[in-house]
């Protein structure tokens, strides 16, 4: 690919991309959600589609996520395929019935004689000063639930093939994206997060991870705004001589631990980072998913750097504390060497 | 019953202290976040839900409040907090991220909590009207006196934990009273889209109850309705439902375009600017004299300062400490 023909996308307009084009081949596609039509999606990530498809196709709904992701569950097992939006994944608490006691168990329920073909996007993260109930990022609390599989893209690129992805499976697809990678002015964009899109439509699949960076000494493994730490960790740490790899998880229901087995068995070190709270969650996951299988590739005892176990802070010297950073991936690496072997 | 003078000054007194509270915190709020917008930056970081235009609603429910009754508010709080008589030093603080907030720096706007007044706040839409039915559950059960009201916004009103709220109060016969603020927008959604009915008052027959509907953004209506319905809940007679029709002179958020707004509506609700509005009927009425009114104009001006001063000259919490605090002491 040359200079000329690169397309940089944001991930909101990666995803309305991919939605218009799905929706253009599919008629049974259809959106709604809060602030999803004329305003486009407090995230950008519908933007254009109300003008393209109507307010048939497109809906803004009540603030009532009880009756609108029930009612996707209902009109995906009658044969459409609804993509339905939480504007902030911190909004779950009031319509968590609709999304673990039917999304995802509606088809078990029915022994697979059910098709549950919807897709929950919502925004995720915190770093800018939202507070509590407007930063949070959840993977482990709709990760642990069976029956929802659970995607987080890290970049533009995985966003759109994601989304279609997300949107010609039969099941639900719970679609995690972090609200400073997703382009928007008004809350700053982590530039990595922008890169070439392709202008067809495509698939990436759900379910595996990519290694994103090749290193030897240590993986880094997380997901969405944590990839870009640990890609700025491993820069940093190269300074220092030492190589990292870095693995984007892309999925986390599926979650791909043959590729993360992979890389551990090659580096001998593990470092998880994760935005979400520190314990029950997704750096468990990884590191288990290692541990479990075969310990003796361990060189050291594996470290997370994940969001403690406090909810989130207003104050921004207190987030900032908080938030997993480049720095702390670093300082992770450094206590991980002066441990003895397992 | 029309506000007594002394509550009509106390009443144009709140009103003004709120709006020069908003228009001094929106300005300091694009403190560095110009010329490129991000809201993460500046002293005042995160999302801001201004409430101008609303005032009136906080200063005629609050009127007939003291400080042992129960308020619950939502994102945008600020008439509600300064009607109810929140510390305004501690606010500026919480707003600021300062270790001399309300909450030290943990709550942030959206949720501003004052134990002294009993007021409290909550960012999800509707999830304020619980806890204040709770709190009026538990004045019954102790046999103590006070009444909770929970303010919500005319989109909270399709939120199933609205519904369930509104029926357990009626059914338990509890001391509450649900003020709707209809600003007539959720974010870009127009209450005509959102809501089947033109008027939420109706939905009080759902619970056997009385609901009223006031129109206007008039501070001395609201007074009078809300009077109606909190003498009624202090006389153990049940909870009550009042929808008021007020305006959303800014945006959802600062930085809101709001170009979903049809064109010319915001210049036709800044004529019906509330505050000109009650300030001129005052006069009209002769309730109080143009010095008298000059004088509150200036005592508020000069409280919010202090409060802005305070807030700007406290110091940032030390970073750990947003590791503390999470369980009960």
């Amino acid at each position: 690919m040359t200079k000329s023909n690169e397309r940089k996308l944001t991930i909101a307009r990666a995803m309305a991309e991919a939605t218009a084009q799905e929706m253009r081949i599919d008629p049974s596609v259809f959106v709604m959600g809060e602030d999803i039509a004329a305003l486009g999606g407090v995230y950008g990530n519908t933007r254009g589609l109300l003008d393209e498809f109507g307010p048939e196709r497109i809906r803004d709904t009540p603030i009532s996520e009880t009756a609108f992701i029930g009612a996707a569950v209902g009109a995906a097992q009658d044969g459409m395929r609804p993509l339905v939006e939480l504007m902030f994944v911190d909004f779950f608490g009031v319509c968590f019935d609709a999304i673990y006691n039917l999304m995802a168990k509606n088809i078990y329920f029915s022994g697979g004689n059910l098709k549950v073909p919807m897709v929950l996007m919502t925004s995720t993260g915190g770093g800018y000063s939202d507070g509590g109930q407007h930063s949070q990022c959840l993977y482990g609390t709709f990760a642990h639930l069976p029956g929802m599989k659970v995607v987080a893209p890290s970049n533009a690129y995985d966003a759109k093939g994601l989304m279609t992805a997300a949107m010609r499976d039969d099941g639900p697809v719970v679609y995690m994206y972090h609200k400073g990678l997703q382009g928007m002015g008004w809350l700053g964009t982590e530039a990595g997060a922008t890169v070439h899109v392709p202008e067809e439509s495509y698939t990436v699949e759900i379910g595996k991870a990519k290694v994103v960076r090749e290193g030897r000494e240590v993986s880094i493994v997380s997901v969405g705004m944590g990839v870009h730490n640990a890609l700025k960790a491993a820069k940093k740490l190269e300074e220092k001589g030492v190589s990292a790899e870095v693995v984007d998880l892309v999925s986390l229901v599926p979650l791909d631990r043959e590729t993360i087995r992979a890389s551990v068995a090659k580096t001998g070190r593990l470092i998880v980072v994760d935005e979400d709270y520190h314990s029950y969650g997704l750096s468990g996951e990884v590191i288990a998913s290692v541990t479990e299988h075969d310990i003796s590739v361990l060189k050291a005892a594996p470290k997370r750097v994940a969001f403690p176990d406090v909810p989130i802070p207003y104050a921004r010297v207190m987030e900032q504390f908080c938030l997993p950073n480049p720095d702390k991936i670093v300082a992770a690496w450094e206590e991980m060497g002066t441990l003895q072997p397992v | 019953m029309a506000p007594t003078r002394d509550e009509q000054h106390w009443m144009y007194r709140n009103m003004v202290t709120s709006r020069r509270f908003e228009e001094t915190i929106a300005k300091i709020y694009f403190e560095g976040k110009t010329p490129a917008f991000n809201m993460a930056n500046g002293p005042i970081p995160g999302e801001m839900h201004l409430s101008d235009g609303q005032e009136p609603v906080a200063v005629g429910v609050c009127a007939h409040l003291t400080p042992e009754d129960v308020v619950t508010a939502t994102h945008r709080p600020h008439h509600q907090a300064i009607a109810k008589g929140v510390d305004l030093d501690k606010m500026a603080a919480e707003i600021f991220g300062k270790a001399t907030g309300l909450s030290g720096g943990r709550g942030g706007h959206m949720h501003l909590f004052d134990a002294d007044v009993n007021f409290a706040c909550s960012g999800i839409i509707a999830q304020g009207m619980g806890p204040a039915v709770g709190a009026a559950l538990s004045r019954k059960m102790q046999g103590k006196p006070g009444v909770a009201v929970a303010f919500v916004g005319e989109g909270a009103v399709n939120q199933g934990g609205w519904h369930e709220a509104m029926n357990l109060a009626a059914v338990w016969n509890l001391p509450f009273v649900c003020v709707i603020e209809d600003n007539a927008w959720g974010i870009s959604v127009a209450k005509s889209a959102a809501t089947a009915v033109p008027t939420n008052d109706v939905r009080a027959a759902a619970y056997g109850i009385p609901g009223e509907r006031v129109e206007g953004n008039d501070p001395f209506a609201i007074y009078e309705a809300a009077g109606r319905a909190i003498a009624r809940a202090r006389a153990g007679e049940g909870p009550s439902l009042i929808e008021v029709e007020t305006y959303r002179l800014a945006g959802h958020f600062m930085g809101d375009a709001e170009g979903y707004r049809p064109e010319g509506e915001k210049d036709g609700l800044f004529e019906k600017d509330p505050i000109p509005a009650m300030r001129a009927r005052l006069l009209k009425d002769g309730a109080a004299s143009e010095e008298q009114l000059a004088t509150i104009e200036t005592e508020a001006e000069a409280r919010v300062e202090e409060a802005i001063k305070f807030a700007r000259e406290s110091v940032d919490p030390a970073p750990e400490d947003a590791l503390t605090r999470v369980f009960a002491a």
